[in-house]
């Protein structure tokens, strides 16, 4: 059990700086997911905290000590590769031991270290089979197993599930979160799948460029991002963003509008803007509703219409030749060509500045 | 159903065909030519006709017996000793001579047991100690070749400025031909002025008394030893490192979060690891041990006193220098025997457990 901070770390290789000054505090027992986009700098951070990367600059603390300088194993970490890196001549049993093994524990406390762990992840039945023998969903669960053996105060998991077809990676996921309650430790998990972040964490960092974008729980990251990145990461399909013009401004609001968009007031939530300058409008496709004839906000034409069944997915080309994907909760009929009008609930669109 | 592969057939075979003429006419034929002509007294050049000779060969070169010798007694019945107090032997001759079962044998070597002597005699002397030879070439070239090749494997595995100059440096007596190292390996041993004297005298500040490496019947043949292995030492560096890169860089992470020390590590990640390639490099060096050849050639031509005989050295010797080709045919089938038998041993004692 420990709590993890990290202050202003940096990595560099020569002249490149892959992470650029990192501020993180993770508590104690907290679910922390790192999730950013492939090259981010995501897992090299991870790898930082176990140890396997030196860092550059900065400190990180893991229980309220210094470990910049430690060995891995002098940290108190156990770590899931996406790779699994089980041993392949070992049985399952022997791999679960390992760092107790190598710890030069006595015979008993292994069998009862791994007796426990496998109790926990439901696999005692396989303790005495090779890896050869195991699929990739059970391969995880002996890398998890031999993380549980030896009671790390953090867990690092490093992108665990990566190699594990769909169904099997939502299994997996419930138990890496029900581990997560079983044992209330501290772990760190690196994904760069939005659905594993959501659901896993207590505390998602979206990371890019080796720069944090934003800190905070799930849902505050999905209501509330703080910037267009992770309002267009999180969440799928993703957020559409359209280019409008402002109109007009008062204290809290902005009027915003575009030849496919009638004039709408939204909440700037601290932004800057300019009066008659440009700005992004960004609203959810799940926040998207049809609207009566000639009473919508958006005008839209029919490209595309997928049906998922529980959901239905319909790409658009807006007046001004601009694209546009909305999901509609029930199973509906769209013909390509059709005319559609759309509004929103403007409280929950989101306006950001034009960078570019 | 025809494929593309069976309809091209013809012009597959064409193909193949001059690959497969040379295999058979190089390779295959040869060998059961060897096993036939052990059967026979064919010679290189005669005018006798072949004959067929069943298993003559094998048992001119395998005959193996041992003889007790009684010492001399004189009237009293007391072993008649000479003036260094050594017991007195009738001649071994006279029972060789005499009892037709050990006709022609020679004496191999001797031990004493009580008063008497107990002699193992052969019927080819020099094939018994050639046998013993490449023995014990095989048992110390194979483990210290191969543990070295390792060490250095493991040496030149990191990632280092100018690692490649190391890897060369080890790899360049691998492509100079064993015939021009043994030559000039033949003045690095010389007993005179040779570079291992020398250097070993100037360590000793000159106390260190020259020795004739290769004319010394108890240095002969570890001299020879110590020059093979360093020769094809960088061949299975090669094999090994090229074992060691296939070892995933997440198994040696886990590792060391595991808290696993260095021989740790290649305890448990390193070793298992390369268990594919120790069975290929074991197989290998023990084949390439078996034939020595050339280094015996060029350097020392079996002596001295026969104490650098080997058996593929002895096939060549018979086959073109004494003209009996059964004789050397004979040879090399045994060769083949033992050579197969230990390499199934070793395949079956390294076969995957799981």
């Amino acid at each position: 059990m420990a709590e993890v901070s990290l202050k202003g770390v940096k990595k560099s290789y020569g002249r490149v700086d892959v992470i650029k000054g990192v501020d993180i505090h993770i508590n104690d027992g907290e679910f922390v997911v790192f999730v950013g986009p492939s090259g981010c700098g995501k897992s090299t951070l991870l790898r930082m905290i176990a140890g396997l990367e030196d860092i550059t600059d900065g400190t990180l603390e893991i229980g309220g000590r210094v470990v910049n300088e430690l060995q891995p194993k002098e940290r108190g970490v156990a770590m899931v590769f996406q790779s699994y890196a089980i041993f392949p001549h070992m049985t399952v049993r022997e791999n679960m031991a390992f760092g107790l093994t190598i710890a030069g524990a006595s015979k008993q406390e292994k069998e009862e270290k791994v007796a426990e762990a496998a109790r926990i992840l439901q696999m005692e039945h396989l303790l005495d089979r090779r890896p050869s023998q195991l699929s990739g969903g059970q391969r995880q669960r002996v890398a998890i197993g031999r993380a549980i053996t030896r009671k790390p105060a953090v867990f690092l998991f490093d992108e665990p599930l990566s190699n594990l077809d769909a169904a099997l990676r939502m299994d997996m996921r419930m138990e890496i979160g029900r581990l997560h309650k079983q044992l209330g430790t501290t772990m760190i998990y690196v994904t760069h799948d939005q659905v594993e972040a959501m659901t896993l964490a207590d505390k998602i960092v979206v990371l890019k460029d080796g720069e944090v974008m934003q800190t905070g729980a799930p849902m505050e990251l999905y209501h509330e991002p703080a910037n267009r990145f992770v309002a267009g990461f999180l969440g799928a399909p993703s957020m559409n963003f359209l280019g409008v013009d402002v109109l007009d401004l008062d204290g809290e609001a902005a009027t915003v509008g575009n030849p496919s968009l009638e004039p709408i007031r939204i909440a700037t939530r601290g932004r800057q803007f300019r009066k008659d300058g440009k700005a992004i409008l960004g609203v959810r496709p799940q926040h998207l509703r049809a609207a009566q004839p000639a009473k919508g906000m958006l005008h839209g034409t029919v490209v595309l219409a997928e049906r998922l069944g529980s959901e239905t997915v319909v790409d658009l080309v807006l007046r001004d030749d601009r694209k546009l994907i909305a999901t509609f909760d029930e199973d509906k009929i769209f013909e390509p060509g059709d005319a559609l009008e759309l509004s929103f609930d403007t409280a929950l669109a989101h306006l950001f500045p034009d960078e570019g | 159903m025809a494929s593309k592969l069976t309809l091209s057939n013809r012009t597959g075979w064409a193909f193949a065909l001059p690959g497969f003429a040379l295999i058979l006419g190089f390779i295959v034929l040869p060998f059961f030519f060897a096993i036939g002509l052990s059967l026979t007294n064919q010679r290189l050049i005669s005018p006798n006709p072949t004959q067929f000779v069943g298993f003559q060969n094998y048992q001119q070169l395998l005959g193996l017996a041992v003889v007790t010798l009684e010492p001399e007694r004189d009237d009293a019945g007391e072993a008649i000793r000479n003036e260094a107090g050594d017991i007195q032997y009738p001649r071994l001759r006279e029972i060789t001579r005499s009892d037709p079962q050990y006709r022609g044998m020679r004496e191999w070597f001797r031990w004493t047991s009580g008063e008497n002597a107990r002699i193992v005699i052969a019927s080819d002397v020099v094939f018994m100690k050639a046998l013993v030879n490449t023995f014990l070439f095989v048992l110390v070239v194979a483990p210290v070749q191969g543990g070295l090749a390792l060490v250095l494997a493991l040496l030149i595995n990191q990632k280092l400025r100018g690692i490649n100059v190391f890897r060369t440096i080890y790899f360049m007596p691998v492509v100079v031909s064993i015939v021009v190292v043994s030559l000039l390996w033949r003045f690095i041993y010389d007993g005179q002025n040779g570079l291992l004297n020398s250097i070993l005298q100037g360590l000793t500040f000159g106390l260190f008394q020259p020795v004739d490496w290769l004319g010394n019947p108890s240095t002969a043949l570890p001299a020879i030893m110590a020059m093979s292995i360093w020769q094809a030492v960088g061949f299975f560096m090669v094999i090994w490192l090229a074992g060691l890169q296939t070892i995933s860089p997440t198994l040696y992470e886990a590792a060391a979060i595991e808290g696993a020390s260095k021989s740790q590590t290649f305890r448990y990640v390193t070793w298992p690891g390369l268990r594919n390639t120790a069975v290929l490099v074991l197989i290998v060096i023990t084949m390439q041990a078996f034939a020595l050849f050339a280094q015996i050639d060029v350097m020392t031509n079996g002596g001295p006193l026969d104490s650098t005989q080997t058996l593929v050295f002895q096939s060549v010797e018979r086959g073109y220098g004494k003209q009996d080709i059964s004789g050397g045919s004979t040879i090399s089938v045994i060769l083949f025997v033992i050579v197969l038998t230990i390499s199934l041993i070793q395949r079956w004692l390294t076969r995957e457990r799981y």
